[in-house]
């Protein structure tokens, strides 16, 4: 049998500290902290998409229904 | 198709090509066309594991040349007659209506592909925080009543979030606003790194705060970066995060 490739969500990876600083209160927040139009504006849904319509259409609706200027979809495009 | 599909909004549909290039968990109901025995799908489910060959089908959004796609896994949950339920994870851009045929013609009696559902696209999964159209504009609308902003927080995710599965690089505050200008990553910039990373792997390069800075392409392994003190390390595919929202640090060349 063919060796199994491990899934990209599978990779544990760990985190290594080349130097030391600290950051700004000043200047950007984390994500979690931004106001609501920001939120928003850098935002991701995870979306169940229904049976029926394409990822296209259901794409289009969300832009419609949260009066967006951009939206768009991040599975592959037909499976 | 049904299930998992993430949506970036406004500034976040940046992050589209990263979700885009990301593996896929999908449940599949295959219908055979003759009956064959649970032991005989179950072997050929497994000889489908790693890498295959796949010509994209008829009806495809690619051209249809043959390619190598990665099945990371395809277990059998349920048999009921002809109808054969698996999950498959897999490489973007498997075609799973194919790997359905392919298994048919593996195994003498062809196939074809009922239904679909997506459980998982890179970090997104069907058990976690996945909400339906009709979540998305009552919980929106019931926003815009109170600005109760715990409620948008309930469906939309940081652009982040879509960047889990990316190895990292985390950098100086001094260092933001000159990759959000098209720089380049260079060393000196670097105060941490995940490991694993390969010249030439996709990474993300996050603030300390945890704000996705940019996409890009490593260009040297997580020892070399830890060992170099001048170079560059990472080269600018996309920069996700506005300029300005950090101070410029750096001086344009005289």
């Amino acid at each position: 049998m063919m060796p199994r490739t491990k899934a990209p969500w599978e990779i544990e990876r760990r985190l290594v500290v080349k130097a030391e600083e600290e950051t700004d209160p000043r200047f950007g927040q984390k994500p979690n902290e931004r106001p609501p139009q920001d939120y928003i504006r850098f935002g991701v849904i995870n979306l169940d998409k229904p049976a029926g319509p394409s990822s296209h259409e259901v794409t289009a609706w969300v832009k419609r229904l949260l009066s967006l200027e951009h939206a768009g979809h991040g599975g592959t495009l037909e499976a | 198709m049904t299930g998992v599909l993430p949506i970036a909004l406004e500034e976040a549909t940046k992050v589209i090509q990263a979700l885009l290039l990301s593996g896929k968990e999908y449940v599949c109901v295959m219908r055979l066309h003759s009956q064959v025995p649970e032991e005989r799908i179950k072997a050929t489910l497994d000889e489908f594991c790693g890498t295959i060959y796949q010509r994209p089908p008829v009806r495809a959004s690619v051209k249809r040349r043959l390619r190598t796609r990665k099945i990371y896994y395809l277990g059998l949950l349920e048999t009921d007659g002809k109808n054969v339920l698996f999950r498959v994870g897999c490489e973007a851009g498997t075609y799973v209506r194919k790997l359905c045929y392919d298994l048919g013609e593996a195994l003498g009696c062809g196939a074809h592909m009922r239904e679909l559902r997506r459980t998982r696209a890179g970090p997104f999964l069907e058990n976690e925080g996945l909400v339906t159209l009709h979540d998305v504009s009552y919980m929106f609308t019931l926003w815009q009543e109170t600005s109760d902003e715990g409620l948008l927080r309930k469906f939309i995710y940081p652009m982040e979030e879509a960047l889990r599965p990316l190895p990292k690089i985390y950098i100086r505050d001094s260092a933001v606003d000159a990759l959000c200008h098209g720089a380049h990553l260079a060393a000196p910039g670097v105060l941490s790194i995940e490991t694993g990373i390969k010249p030439k792997d996709a990474v993300a390069v996050f603030t300390q705060k945890g704000e996705a800075v940019s996409l890009a392409t490593a260009l040297v392994s997580t020892e070399e970066i830890l060992r170099m003190d001048h170079g560059l390390v990472a080269k600018t595919q996309r920069v996700l995060m506005p300029r300005g929202v950090y101070p410029k640090m750096w001086r344009s060349g005289l």
